[in-house]
């Protein structure tokens, strides 16, 4: 199975994952600072800043681009509770 | 009785509301006299502004000062310096009552225009520092000054009379129908009482305002809020820039991170686990590690403390499956310092089942602290290695703040294995 290397930057750790899985999974488990409210796509709590390799998570679906583009989010900004990662390296931190 | 406008300058009027007896504002803030909605009415040789309405309650109002000083039809620009309902409450109706004015908002306040008016489909021009708007003969200059204390906070500075409104940036809840700061009653303390409450979270951001503002020639400041500030208005942006410096000279700042960590213990372990977190944090170069009893202090100078700090550690026994209130009490009182990014940590001892670190581990994330290291959690009286692990914490903890900690990789399937998060 494909691999990704997921670093969390405002805790320094790097975790290693299969293909597919989402942010919210992995950033719950190693204590990172992405904080969550609905776990659903809706509230935005989770946002995050894809520092590098948003070219290897999945595209924004309809429903987290509305929400992103409510909450004034960049282009760089994600929910953890809706992006997957597909492999390579990606770089997040809380914002 | 006919409410009144105010000429403040030339053909510029107060045409706000007054609401004396309002005694907590949005839940945070008290007045002991109320407060006031100002907003205003500027005449120019071919257009008039209104700069910010009312709350809704008090439209009526408004409508009849604006009433005297200007025909509806007459009104050409509507300007939102920040869209909060105490400011923003009138502004459906004036939109009906004069539907030709063109409105002037902040980048940032789209999104929340649509909001309050839940309409997608709302005509506007959005403005930047420097956008003007001409009225004939009189210019309005627009400074974007966000987190003043929305995002969406401008300031709208009228050219040939030197005038700011400058929206909640220098206002204060204070009522007085006297209206001008040279004849109201004493009202230092609203304001020194206002910035502490809605600005200091954001004083970075005020330092960036006052970059803005402190340039121009200043003949009077109009807030949103409180008097107008029409006697020694500059003393009034000098006092802000005195209010968004640190509380006192750091004497440590240039040479050490500062790491604060409060504690309180029921039976003298927490204490020893503190003590031990604090000689591993000193004992990284560059960190100046400082301990606290949460039973010898009260809460505001703590959060002084932490604000000027870089890294937060507290130590709390769990009682009743919970950490203590003397902490909670504290990490509910922080709302008024920004704290973001800030290294935070957990650690204690417990009796029965310990849940007060992983409990203040969360709380933490959710202030958006960042929590690097996993707290340590001891079993009642902690023992000379249960102390090491302490004394390694510590360490830990400051070498994340000099940024001399090494990153660590990790398998998901090793993170799967554990009840919760694995750090070092």
């Amino acid at each position: 199975m494909p691999k990704a290397n997921v670093t969390f930057e405002d805790i320094g750790v790097t975790v290693t994952v299969p293909a597919g899985t989402r942010l919210i999974e992995i950033s719950e488990k190693v204590g990172a600072g992405i904080t969550y409210g609905c776990r659903e796509g809706e509230c935005a709590t989770c946002m995050m800043k894809i520092v590098s390799g948003m070219e290897n998570m999945t595209e924004r679906s309809v429903l987290e681009d509305k929400v992103l583009q409510e909450n004034m989010a960049s282009r760089k900004h994600r929910l953890a509770c809706q992006a997957q990662v597909l492999g390579g390296e990606i770089v997040v931190r809380p914002g | 009785m006919t409410e009144a406008p105010v000429a403040i300058a030339p053909d510029v009027y107060w045409i706000g509301a007054l609401d004396p007896q309002l005694r907590v504002f949005d839940v945070i803030l008290k007045t002991a006299n109320g407060t006031t909605y100002n907003a205003y009415c500027v005449r120019g040789a071919t257009g008039v502004a209104v700069i910010d309405t009312v709350k809704a309650e008090y439209a009526d109002t408004f409508f009849e000062r604006l009433e005297q000083v200007a025909r509806y039809d007459e009104i050409t620009v509507i300007v939102l310096n920040h869209l909060e309902p105490d400011h923003t409450g009138a502004l459906p109706e004036l939109m009906r009552r004069a539907p030709q004015a063109r409105l002037y908002i902040s980048v940032k306040a789209q999104l929340m225009l649509k909001g309050l008016l839940k309409s997608e489909d709302l005509s506007y021009t959005p403005v930047d520092t420097g956008d003007t708007v001409d009225l004939g003969g009189r210019t309005l200059t627009f400074l974007n000054t966000p987190f003043l204390h929305w995002p969406d906070t401008q300031c709208t500075y009228l050219n040939e009379e030197a005038l700011l409104f400058s929206g909640d940036v220098f206002g204060c809840h204070f009522c007085d129908p006297r209206l001008f700061n040279d004849r109201v009653g004493d009202f230092r303390f609203s304001f020194e009482y206002y910035y502490q409450h809605i600005m200091r979270p954001f004083r970075e951001h005020v330092r960036y305002g006052l970059d803005l503002i402190e340039p121009l020639d200043l003949k009077l400041i109009a807030p949103a809020h409180g008097p107008i500030l029409r006697d020694t208005p500059r003393a009034y942006v000098q006092r802000y820039r005195q209010l968004a410096a640190p509380l006192l000279h750091n004497e440590a700042a240039d040479r050490a991170k500062t790491l604060v960590i409060f504690y309180i213990s029921s039976y003298g372990n927490t204490a020893l686990m503190a003590l031990a977190v604090r000689d591993g944090a000193e004992s990284i170069d560059g960190v100046r590690a400082s301990l606290y009893d949460l039973q010898g202090g009260e809460v505001t100078p703590f959060v002084d403390l932490i604000e000027e700090a870089d890294g937060i550690v507290f130590g709390s026994p769990t009682i009743n499956g919970d950490a203590v209130k003397p902490i909670w009490d504290l990490l509910s009182s922080l709302a008024v310092v920004n704290i973001k990014d800030k290294l935070g940590a957990a650690f204690g001892s417990y009796g029965w089942t310990g849940e007060a670190v992983q409990m203040l581990e969360d709380r933490l994330r959710g202030l958006k602290l960042r929590v690097p290291v996993a707290g340590v959690r001891v079993k009642l009286i902690p023992t000379g290695e249960e102390l090491a692990r302490c004394h390694e914490f510590g360490k830990q903890l400051a070498e994340h703040l000099t940024g001399r900690a090494s990153r660590r990789v990790i398998d998901m399937s090793e993170l799967l294995k554990e009840p919760s998060h694995a750090q070092g």
